[in-house]
């Protein structure tokens, strides 16, 4: 163990290397383009044995991890914003033909317009897809969760998107405590595929499947697409327990905790819950602790899971409370931040259910500091008091008025 | 129908034939072959083959002379026509029924 | 040269699979897989083959195989020879990328452009039937022009893309062109390119019943006459060196090639074309096969 001072792509390609990863395919871009650099470096020198494939395209990254992982080899690539719509069909497709493929989203805002910067539209808009997607806050977390993420990928056969918020974390640098790598080796065993592709017992991987159930030539029945898909939906139901019990091993093993589906801050006695996911978190438990120094009882709910969502955690962490108030780094435009519609659908109808209130912050990069999202919190309570209980997301820090 | 669950996580295929059913019966004519002109038949050993070789279905058997494998025979008729000798004739499915049922109708 | 007679008798296909009566393809891919002595595994994208390949839980080949998105064959091809390389299985088969014309010419070319870039280690067969068969028959980059499709009811406008002398621009080892109605010329190159590495690209025209217009006995003879007429033509490019092989060589030898118009009448697909729009076919055709022939002249000198 030593601790290092890394960015958050550092410790990404930290974690794809103590995995001994033996593909990576990936394509540059604006914030995630140092993770590629990196590992194509220790690739040169050696001190990576992996194949590297350096592709033309985020299709072709992600096609090649797919092949890859169906021959049953452990594989890593990383994206951000439009890398990731580029690719929103291999996500599909990793996630349908169930592969453990570990992926790392940069969190970055789709153009148009063109923007680098920090939000989470990207992965928020592929959370349908069948991944999971856990959120880091720091960048220990990026590593710690990276690594995590292969156990959680081979355990179920899903692939796992780690999101990180671009510069927020990509580019920053912080003190990071780098395990050693038989340390590694002993939380994440070497990968024991069963292998799909065989000569001796050829089999034809992802064909065209009917709606219905089908007879193979010896009477077996097998499934048809829907059966295939709520298999689908099992094992990321399945994925509450298993990203638990995975970091709980890593726990014990490593000596740190960072939370499992989701993480507190000034919980227990809390009355207003600031909910949100990922590095906007640390910001807010700033503003936790500001708004109790006024006297308001208030605490943090990170997300660190978003898929699975947590919903049972969900309900009974925020039972009794005042109010929750969510904070979406995104849209799902025509309708309200995705965070909060979820935690409203997972509280509609149980019993001691706060109200919702929604925020969206910080898209294309736009700050949300501390001082700023309590103000939100404040006006939130005020609507509160005033006897409201439902409202329109706050769009934080926004200047239309004030050019009018 | 069988009873057994495949215990498939993914749709995952194992090679079988028909798997488009008894495709026979796609056909509304059959290939049939007169022994007399085939030159394998006639050379008493298994040359030409031309039959086997371009059947796109796998509906042709090697031999002296070659066979039709007819369960499966889709009746496209390429091996009628690559025939040197136009020992293949391909024959209305209708009239090879009822030469099979002896003539009678 | 293979003889007919002679292919191997192991099949690595069976029949009763979901191909249309009289589609070559399945003349060709018995040949291919055949060559490769059922030690490959294949990707493959959407097409026609993905039908000929069966529907879950059944499969009418006895080789393992991959599908794929739309896009993505040659990077699926890519990293299944990454991965068998990173598990130490990359001898025991051959990575085999099977694609159609749109799959390769259109939406297909990204990716097999980067893997052609990067010399990636697996053979690349483009099935070509000349549109989007599997879809209805609507036109791709390698529709020939005068054709009509669905999506081009009055004929195609313009000429197909030359796929081989795109491929031979990214400088890989082995390019070829062959037909899937000869199976003979089809084995011998996939057997070549088999004792090769890095990319290989082979290029099959692959005859078409119901897209093209004409009878499914007719599928060989279509075929054979496209070759004869000159709009397909059979060679190979190794290490840079062309050479034409096979009926190709031989109606080099003899000088003399049937009208495109004999070839354009056996199809539906030509019907009503003008007597000019045959003829700038023929001098097109003319054009390419100086072209080859020269190319062939200057391939055996060196």
């Amino acid at each position: 163990m030593s601790i290092s001072i890394l960015t958050g792509n550092d410790a990404a390609a930290h974690a794809a290397r103590l995995a001994r990863v033996q593909v990576v395919a990936a394509y540059p871009i604006t914030p995630q383009s140092p993770v590629v650099e990196m590992l194509s470096k220790w690739s040169d020198q050696g001190d990576l044995q992996a194949e590297l494939v350096r592709v033309e395209s985020e299709h072709s990254a992600l096609t090649v991890c797919i092949a890859a992982a169906t021959v049953g080899a452990r594989v890593f690539t990383a994206t951000s914003a439009n890398g990731l719509a580029y690719m929103n069909e291999q996500i599909w497709w990793a996630a349908g033909a169930r592969l453990p493929v570990v992926m790392c989203c940069v969190n970055r805002a789709l153009a148009a317009p063109w923007n680098v910067l920090n939000d989470q539209q990207d992965s928020m808009s592929v959370r349908d897809a069948g991944w999971v997607q856990l959120y880091c806050r720091d960048n220990q977390e990026v590593l710690d969760t990276t690594l995590q993420a292969w156990r959680i990928a081979e355990e179920l056969g899903l692939p796992v998107m780690v999101c990180y918020d671009g510069f927020l974390l990509s580019h920053t640098v912080m003190p990071v405590d780098v395990p050693e790598a038989s340390a590694v080796d002993a939380f994440l065993p070497r990968h024991e595929p069963i292998p799909v592709i065989d000569l001796a017992r050829p089999r034809n991987v992802g064909p065209v499947t009917f709606a219905d159930p089908r007879a193979n030539a010896d009477g077996v029945i097998c499934h048809g697409y829907m059966e295939l898909r709520a298999l689908h939906q099992e094992a990321l139901t399945r994925a509450l327990q298993v990203i638990p019990r995975v970091e709980r091993s890593f726990a014990a093993l490593f000596g740190r905790s960072r939370g499992a589906l989701t993480w507190g801050h000034l919980l227990d006695d809390a009355e207003v819950v600031l909910v949100a996911a990922g590095s906007i978190g640390v910001e807010l438990t700033v503003a936790a602790e500001a708004l109790r120094a006024e006297g308001v009882k208030a605490g943090v709910l990170g997300i660190r899971a978003y898929r699975p969502f947590p919903a049972e955690a969900l309900r009974q962490a925020l039972q009794g409370r005042r109010l929750a108030l969510v904070f979406d780094k995104a849209m799902s435009y025509g309708h309200e931040g995705p965070i909060c519609s979820d935690v409203r659908s997972a509280l509609f109808g149980a019993p001691g259910a706060p109200p919702v209130f929604g925020a969206v912050a910080g898209l294309g990069g736009r700050d949300a500091a501390a001082r700023e999202l309590a103000e939100v919190a404040r006006r939130a309570l005020a609507d509160l008091d005033r006897g409201v209980r439902q409202r329109p997301a706050e769009w934080v820090n926004l200047q239309l008025e004030e050019r009018a | 129908m069988g009873t057994r669950d495949c215990q498939h996580q993914i749709a995952m295929s194992s090679p079988a034939a028909g798997e488009a059913g008894a495709t026979g019966d796609w056909r509304t004519e059959r290939p049939v072959l007169d022994p007399a002109l085939c030159l394998a038949q006639k050379q008493e050993k298994e040359a030409c083959q031309l039959c086997w070789v371009y059947c796109p279905d796998l509906c042709i058997a090697r031999g002296v002379p070659p066979a039709v494998l007819l369960t499966y025979c889709k009746g496209c008729g390429i091996c009628a026509e690559v025939c040197p000798t136009d020992a293949i004739a391909m024959v209305p499915e209708r009239e090879s029924a009822a030469a099979a049922a002896g003539g009678a109708r | 040269m293979t003889r007919l007679v002679d292919l191997p008798t192991q099949e690595h296909m069976l029949p009763g699979n979901r191909a249309c009566a009289g589609c070559s393809l399945g003349i060709g891919l018995r040949s291919i897989l055949k060559a490769l002595d059922g030690k490959a595994v294949m990707t493959v994208p959407a097409s026609c083959l993905t039908v000929i390949g069966g529907m879950y839980p059944t499969s009418s080949v006895t080789v393992p195989w991959l599908n794929v998105a739309f896009p993505g064959c040659a990077a699926a091809a890519a990293g299944l020879a990454a991965g068998l390389r990173a598990t130490g299985r990359d001898r025991e088969m051959t990575v085999l990328a099977m694609a159609g014309d749109g799959g390769t010419a259109d939406i297909g070319i990204q990716a097999l452009s980067g893997a052609a870039e990067r010399n990636d280690d697996f053979i690349y067969v483009c099935y070509d039937n000349e549109a989007y068969m599997n879809t209805g028959t609507q036109r791709s980059g390698l529709t020939p022009a005068g054709a009509r499709t669905t999506t081009t009811m009055l004929g195609k406008r313009e000429n197909p893309k030359d796929m081989c002398r795109i491929m031979e621009a990214h400088g890989i080892p082995y390019v070829a062109s062959t037909s899937a109605v000869f199976p003979d010329d089809v084995y011998d190159k996939l057997a070549r390119a088999r004792t090769l590495r890095g990319l290989r690209y082979v290029h099959m025209n692959t005859p078409c019943p119901s897209g093209w217009s004409f009878e499914p006995r007719d599928s060989v003879t279509v075929g054979q006459l496209a070759v004869d007429t000159g709009l397909v033509v059979l060679f190979e490019v190794e290490g840079g060196v062309f050479r034409l092989t096979g009926r190709s060589k031989t109606l080099a030898k003899r000088g003399k090639r049937p009208p495109v118009a004999d070839y354009l009448a056996t199809q539906g697909r030509f019907k009503g074309m003008s007597p000019e729009a045959a003829t700038e076919i023929q001098r097109w055709v003319d054009g390419r096969w100086a072209e080859y022939l020269r190319r062939d002249a200057a391939g055996a000198t060196t």
